[in-house]
């Protein structure tokens, strides 16, 4: 298929060229014109930091060769566009699985590194990041630099989280975990405010590997900050029953751009309400198959045309703890006035683990994502409002989400940026490096 | 567990369905001309489960060294249970119009170098008296178009090789299979603009495993490129040779 080379927020549009990078051997693929280049893995990040706007954007697609499995000791050495998914439909079955993981296996392992991504397990695990043994970093000069903790360990820093402004990675290593089967022991507890949401995040986080919540962000006013909180371990022995086929395929795909007024906001709000509703029992145990527990939205194809043409914002903000229910209440009630509500938000509390990255977003907190449609001025000024609640808060927002933060508050979330900019490539930018920046989407440094 | 021979090993669609016969088990002889991409791919091969994946470096247009190549893939794997030829350049139409040699050059990779391939190793099948051969041939074989025949031409010369080819060995237990793959979005066919027919190399290979299983004769990939080919054979060639295609 021709790709399109867009945000999976479908926003903002921008006009861009492609390079194919066909083969990890090959040198850096420049783009004519001495245009700005970008590596672009599966097109899963929601704003503009896949995006090089005037510029051009590296396809790694091609670069989907795995390299080595040491399957004693579980350490995977692979081209950067692989997917997450290629890995675990081989490693599952040997016994490994990823150490961290996002909600969808659609990405790739390029793109897990440069925007350091984080899952379910970061109060265990950490980030992506942490896992990661070394990776080639192909220069747009020509040079190859192999990086890890200890080799060329600053461009490694730089380069975790780096959202591939650092130069190609072509390959990557990681240490995998070991898992003894495919199945997930699953407990789901429902909980009616922030309050209850913590309490249950701080008896859970101990004894459960993965822990996340729902929260109905469309609730009744009195209602805000109720939702249901789900906690995972991998199962030691998997039920006879579990043995089902796993469903891998995705079941059905958006084949076109739903109009905007079918998720309004009431089909939304129902939407919510059903799925609290749903589960009449305080706690519900089962046991799921990996990829349900994981990847719910993947069986989904393209399941962001749901939201239009015009696009959705995902907003994923983490704050202190200690602040944290009144900032993520009145987040969620700010959203909820402003009728943006959104289909899937979602809690977690973060862990203390530090990663490598200069530019890593995890940090010790409470983090929450949520979905917004694009309905033009109105959104961003709600956007711009939340950038500033977290920016009072000392919190942090998430560049793989984000499409709207000022470059202020990208300064203050991440100091270490001036540090980073040392080591960019420059060959590479992007969208929404020009934006932090203050550079707007001109061709000036493109 | 298959033998399997892939010749052009490192093109797109060679490269899909060579990972399918990884995940199976399969034991893979790979052929192909740079050595650097020939052993990434093995690598990446023995990572999806082949049982073995040995190597060989060839430019398919050294035909003097095509009977060595059977020799040396019989003594790696023994009998072979399938041969996939899947090399192939899709030429500048244009450039071969302003040029013979350019012609005759794409003809020797397209259709001479396939032909060579085909009789050294069909004396090995005979002699077996079991196995599939199967070539990538292409839709562009069934009729001459103005904007692609030089391509069109070896094509439909490595089809009619194969019938030949098919008619001779059926009796001896061969299978030959000729695969005709439409529109797919491999990086031979980059520069086109994409549209509604096209498909990756991942459902192409699928389809060519299938074909295999199955003992096919002439595929058409996806099925419904047979029906449009049918359409665009049945036009009389003085409405034909009027028409922009």
């Amino acid at each position: 298929m021709a790709r399109r080379y867009e945000s999976w927020g479908r926003y903002p549009d921008v006009v861009q060229r492609s390079v194919v990078a066909s083969s990890r051997f090959d040198p850096f693929p420049s783009p004519v014109d001495d245009k700005s280049a970008l590596p672009f893995g599966n097109g899963r990040s929601y704003g503009d930091c896949c995006l090089n706007d005037r510029g051009a954007v590296i396809d790694t697609q091609r670069l989907d060769q795995f390299i080595a499995f040491d399957s004693n000791r579980g350490i995977l050495r692979c081209e950067s566009g692989v997917l997450l998914r290629d890995i675990l439909a081989l490693s599952v079955s040997r016994g490994w699985f990823l150490p961290v993981t996002p909600g969808t296996q659609l990405v790739t392992v390029g793109g897990a590194v440069a925007n350091d991504v984080h899952g379910k397990n970061h109060h265990r695990a950490g980030t992506f990041g942490c896992h990661v043994r070394c990776f080639e970093l192909l220069r747009s000069d020509g040079e190859r630099r192999e990086c890890s903790r200890d080799e060329n360990s600053e461009l490694f820093n730089a380069t975790v989280a780096g959202l591939g402004l650092t130069g190609l990675i072509t390959w990557v290593e990681l240490q995998l975990k070991p898992i003894a089967t495919a199945m997930v022991d699953v407990e789901s507890l429902k909980f009616s405010s922030l309050a209850e949401f913590f309490h249950v995040s701080d008896a859970s986080d101990v004894r459960w590997e993965y822990t996340v919540a729902w929260v109905d962000a469309l609730a009744p006013s009195t209602a805000i900050g109720r939702g249901l909180f789900l906690r995972g371990n991998h199962a030691s022995e998997a039920e006879p029953a579990a043995h089902a086929a796993r469903k891998t395929r995705q079941r059905m795909r958006i084949a076109l751009d739903v109009p905007g007024f079918v998720l309004n906001h009431y089909a939304m709000r129902v939407f919510n309400s059903t799925y609290y509703h749903r589960q009449r029992r305080k706690v519900a145990r089962s046991q799921s198959d990996y990829v349900p527990f994981f990847y719910p939205l993947d069986v989904v194809g393209d399941w962001n045309r749901l939201y239009g043409k015009r696009g959705f914002f995902q907003f994923q903000c983490v704050v202190p703890r200690a602040d944290g229910e009144r900032v993520i209440g009145e987040i969620l009630r700010r959203v909820r006035a402003a009728h943006d509500g959104s289909f899937l938000s979602v809690l977690k509390v973060f862990g203390e683990q530090a990663s490598p990255g200069m530019l890593s977003f995890p940090r010790p907190g409470v983090t929450l994502a949520l979905d917004v449609p694009n309905h033009g001025e109105d959104t961003l000024r709600l956007l711009r409002e939340l950038d500033a609640l977290v920016c009072e808060a000392k919190g942090a927002i998430y560049p793989a989400k984000d499409a709207t933060m000022s470059p202020e508050s990208f300064r203050t979330y991440y100091p270490a940026w001036e540090e980073f900019t040392k080591h960019m490539d420059p060959a590479c930018s992007s969208t929404f490096w020009r934006r932090v920046m203050g550079r707007g989407s001109t061709t000036a440094d493109a | 567990m298959r033998k399997v021979v892939i010749i052009g090993a490192t093109s797109a669609i060679a490269r899909e369905t060579a990972r399918l016969f990884a995940a199976a088990g399969d034991q893979l002889l790979l052929v192909a001309r740079d050595p650097q991409r020939l052993g990434a791919l093995c690598d990446d091969l023995i990572v999806r489960g082949a049982k073995a994946a040995h190597s060989c470096v060839l430019d398919v247009n050294a035909l003097e060294r095509h009977t060595a190549l059977v020799q040396s893939t019989t003594e790696s794997l023994g009998e072979i249970d399938v041969l996939l030829v899947a090399h192939g350049t899709l030429p500048d139409q244009r450039g071969c119009e302003a040029s013979v040699d350019e012609t005759l050059g794409e003809l020797t990779t397209n259709f001479t170098s396939v032909v060579s391939l085909l009789t050294v190793f069909a004396k090995q099948f005979e002699a077996q008296g079991s196995g599939v051969i199967a070539v990538l041939s292409s839709v562009a074989g069934d009729r001459g178009r103005q904007s692609n025949y030089v391509y069109g031409a070896a094509k439909g010369g490595v089809s009619v090789f194969m019938q030949g080819l098919r008619n001779r060995l059926a009796p001896l237990g061969v299978t030959v299979t000729t695969i005709k793959p439409g529109f797919v979005d491999t990086p031979m066919t980059r520069d086109f603009d994409k549209g509604p027919l096209w498909v990756g190399p991942d459902v192409v290979a699928r389809g060519i495993v299938k074909a295999l299983e199955s003992n096919k004769d002439v595929v058409y990939l996806p099925w419904f490129w047979r029906w449009i080919m049918l359409v665009i054979r049945l036009i009389p060639e003085r409405v034909f040779k009027r028409m922009k295609l």
